[in-house]
């Protein structure tokens, strides 16, 4: 996922520094007999888990390294292109993989999988057009996250729309307790756009022209989601428009904020003892995404995280990686620490209570992120036009119209449309 | 110096020079010129943990007989420079044809993100270049002014905003004008208005930008001017004192015409330099209010999908802006040096 920041780009990377001299392996036969495994992926607690899991496989023979940063979506496609690749895989997900697609330097993993891979149920196997391209380990996606007091004390359940959650917003700042109690990653770029899409999907629409990559948006859905996410801004902090996953966090755990879309790989951090006051971290609750609109599916995404093997490296090499990153993501991963770090694909998974909204969110029918080529193009679209609209310098339709011309040129440049 | 010996002094410069300044622009422009190819898509079936999807991938095959013929992409001529995300020349006539005045044109023009980047871009130019010049003036003849004692460490106080590392500096002051940080709140406290935030207000965010660039840039102009004042000759300061020229005499008719040259030399670098803001717009978080054209480079190689043709393009538009803007500075500095040769 890419809802870590760019300006958390710095501090990740010095905690990566310190991190890595902290975890000593055990070894473990992975049944590799030579080979270089090199690993690329973003930078977060379960991640990190899996990466030290597979390094356990590194013996004489064997050499295991990782490159684990929040800017990984810069790095992984150079890195893969050269020949013989510099990473021999990448942890992707849903949108990261289709850059990796694109360039066309992912393996298909058929022949490994019916070789080695007898023991990977099936519900982890990515495939693409029937050809196994990545091996998923976890989920992950945005839903509710609300303060359990706040909401007792001006007497409303948890929302269950979004509708809702305006008017429990209104309730609690009529009351005084918040001047704006609504939270949000709403910072104008990827996270904006991410939010545009969640509602967008949760009113039916649909991004393009079934088949072609021709985008459709400029509808009355596409309007109806700008509008509720303006009504929403109106009971955020007025800065919203700066307010990243890391920032919206913070308003959270300094208890500023009782509602909110949150990821669920960030709700564990939102309940733990640690960054906050007891009267905020023990009454926060995660709850099922919301819908919107009067809409059946709710307003949010499925992601997955998997790992890829990359194209341009010797069989051994391949192999290799295959058995490495495999182990890394066994049955054997799960433990007191990292069980509660995500929402495990893995056989042996015993969700706990943080994991709730994923778990609800898979079970609500929720759609998984658009898997298309030129989605990433209309994702920085949308980030570069959305707050223009937010900040009343335009209306809806304008900025409907603006973010398919944006898109348009772009995807001409890149050969999507003619 | 003989043309011989001339050369082999000059060479290795030129060397250097020709590698990481003339091949880089070279390889820019020429990217410039070529789109990756029509990709051609097919549909297909997605299967993952959440069930299957009917999606669409690239045919690689079928894209790679078409990458083998033409590796550099397929040629375009300025068809990026043009397109809507660039000069758009297209939206602009349309702009143009459709708007009912002057003011409507500039609203519709400043809409179209090449020319909403480029206001920025020149404000912020225009404001910060003369300010930060004007201010390390300032500090310099007031560090020059104090007793030799102190001027150490004044001079290392006044260094600071430029030894800070540009994004750290400018997340410092992103923090304080946040609404609970020190400036934030005391800007509230000044206008009697709780809900004010800088943050929101796309005119505070432009001023606050601009303060960040004059702060981090001021103590160039004073290194730059403190080290001029001590090449003034003090016979011509001591005789104007015996004229009777007071403090504001000296500083207008001895030491400004005495500095002019070293003005020039710093307008040229601090126009270059704020041309290409990019630092306190991504610490900022502002790319809602404010962009820039190094901002769209960034953003252009930072997306999912990267846009190799529209950074290349965007960075030639930088160049030539850079050129044009310079283009009054470098023609008066080639006056001045040809009347100097005469």
């Amino acid at each position: 996922m890419k809802h870590i920041s760019r300006r958390a780009t710095l501090a990740s990377f010095l905690c990566s520094v310190a991190l890595a001299g902290a975890a000593a392996p055990a070894l473990a036969d992975c049944g590799i007999a030579s080979g270089r495994v090199s690993i690329v992926g973003n930078e977060f607690p379960a991640i990190k888990s899996v990466a030290a899991k597979a390094a356990e496989c590194a013996i004489a023979s064997v050499q295991i390294k990782a490159n684990l940063t929040a800017d990984h979506q810069k790095i992984n496609l150079p890195g893969m292109q050269g020949n013989p690749a510099e990473y021999t895989t990448a942890i992707v997900a849903t949108s990261s993989i289709v850059a990796l697609l694109n360039g066309d330097v992912v393996r298909p993993l058929d022949d490994l999988v019916a070789q080695h891979g007898a023991d990977i149920p099936a519900r982890q196997l990515i495939t693409i057009d029937g050809r196994i391209m990545a091996v998923a380990f976890m989920a992950n996606s945005q839903h509710l996250v609300y303060r359990q007091d706040v909401l007792a004390q001006v007497g409303v359940e948890p929302p269950k729309t979004y509708e809702e959650m305006i008017e429990a917003a209104e309730k609690i700042r009529a009351a005084g307790i918040m001047q704006n109690p609504v939270g949000g990653a709403y910072a104008a770029g990827w996270n904006l756009a991410q939010e545009f899409v969640n509602m967008y999907l949760g009113q039916g629409g649909e991004f393009f022209e079934p088949g072609t990559a021709r985008v459709a948006i400029n509808n009355e859905r596409g309007i109806a989601a700008l509008e509720t996410m303006k009504a929403l801004s109106a009971y955020m902090n007025p800065d919203f428009l700066t307010h990243d996953s890391n920032a919206t966090s913070a308003e959270w755990e300094a208890g500023n904020v009782a509602l909110m879309n949150m990821w669920g790989s960030r709700t564990g951090r939102l309940m733990d003892a640690e960054g906050s006051t007891p009267e905020v971290y023990e009454n926060t609750r995660v709850g099922a995404p919301m819908t919107v609109g009067g809409g059946s599916i709710p307003a949010t995404t499925l992601w997955w995280d998997g790992w890829t093997v990359a194209k341009n490296i010797s069989d051994e090499d391949a192999l290799a990686t295959f058995l490495a990153m495999k182990h890394g993501t066994s049955p054997a991963l799960l433990n007191d620490k990292t069980m509660g770090e995500a929402v495990w694909m893995i056989d042996g998974y015993v969700p706990a209570e943080v994991n709730e909204g994923v778990l609800q969110t898979m079970a609500m029918g929720a759609r998984p992120y658009p898997m298309l080529p030129y989605m990433g193009l209309l994702h920085t679209a949308l980030g570069d036009n959305i707050a223009d609209f937010l900040t009343g310098k335009e209306d809806a339709a304008t900025t409907l119209a603006d973010i398919e011309a944006a898109y348009t040129a772009a995807a001409r440049e890149q050969g999507f449309l003619n | 110096m003989k043309h011989r010996t001339f050369l082999w002094f000059f060479l290795p410069t030129a060397t250097a020079m020709f590698l990481f300044i003339a091949l880089p622009v070279a390889s820019v422009l020429v990217q410039s010129f070529y789109a990756p190819h029509e990709q051609v898509i097919r549909e297909v079936e997605n299967c993952t943990v959440f069930g299957c999807t009917k999606s669409t991938t690239i045919d690689q095959e079928a894209t790679r007989a078409l990458r083998e013929a033409e590796p550099l992409g397929r040629f375009i001529g300025f068809g990026i420079y043009a397109d809507r995300n660039h000069l758009a020349f297209a939206e602009v006539a349309r702009a143009w044809r459709a708007s009912s005045g002057w003011a409507d044109f500039r609203g519709r023009l400043l809409n179209l993100p090449f020319y909403g980047a480029l206001a920025f871009t020149l404000s912020y130019t225009a404001v910060v270049t003369p300010f930060s010049i004007l201010l390390g003036f300032v500090v310099a003849l007031a560090v020059n002014a104090i007793p030799r004692l102190m001027r150490g460490p004044m001079i290392f106080v006044s260094l600071l905003p430029m030894i800070v590392t540009p994004l750290v500096g400018a997340l410092i002051l992103f923090w304080m004008i946040d609404a609970r940080g020190i400036l934030g709140a005391a800007l509230q406290g000044l206008a009697g208005d709780p809900g004010l935030s800088v943050k929101a207000s796309t005119p505070l965010m432009w001023a606050a930008l601009m303060v960040y660039g004059i702060w981090s840039t001021t103590p160039f102009a004073f290194v730059v001017y403190y080290a001029g004042l001590q090449t003034v000759p003090q016979d011509t300061l001591e005789s104007a004192m015996i004229d009777g020229a007071s403090r504001w005499q000296r500083i207008r008719y001895v030491l400004l015409p005495h500095l002019l040259p070293l003005t020039t030399f710093m307008a040229l670098i601090k126009i270059m330099d704020n041309f290409r803001v990019f630092e306190p717009i991504v610490s900022f978080n502002a790319g809602a209010h404010a962009q820039s054209l190094s901002y769209f480079i960034y953003s252009d190689l930072g997306g999912e999908t990267r846009l190799l043709t529209s950074a290349a393009a965007t960075s030639v538009l930088t160049i030539a802006g850079v050129i044009v803007l310079l283009s009054p500075v470098l023609l008066r500095t080639w006056r001045t040096f040809g009347k100097a040769s005469a």
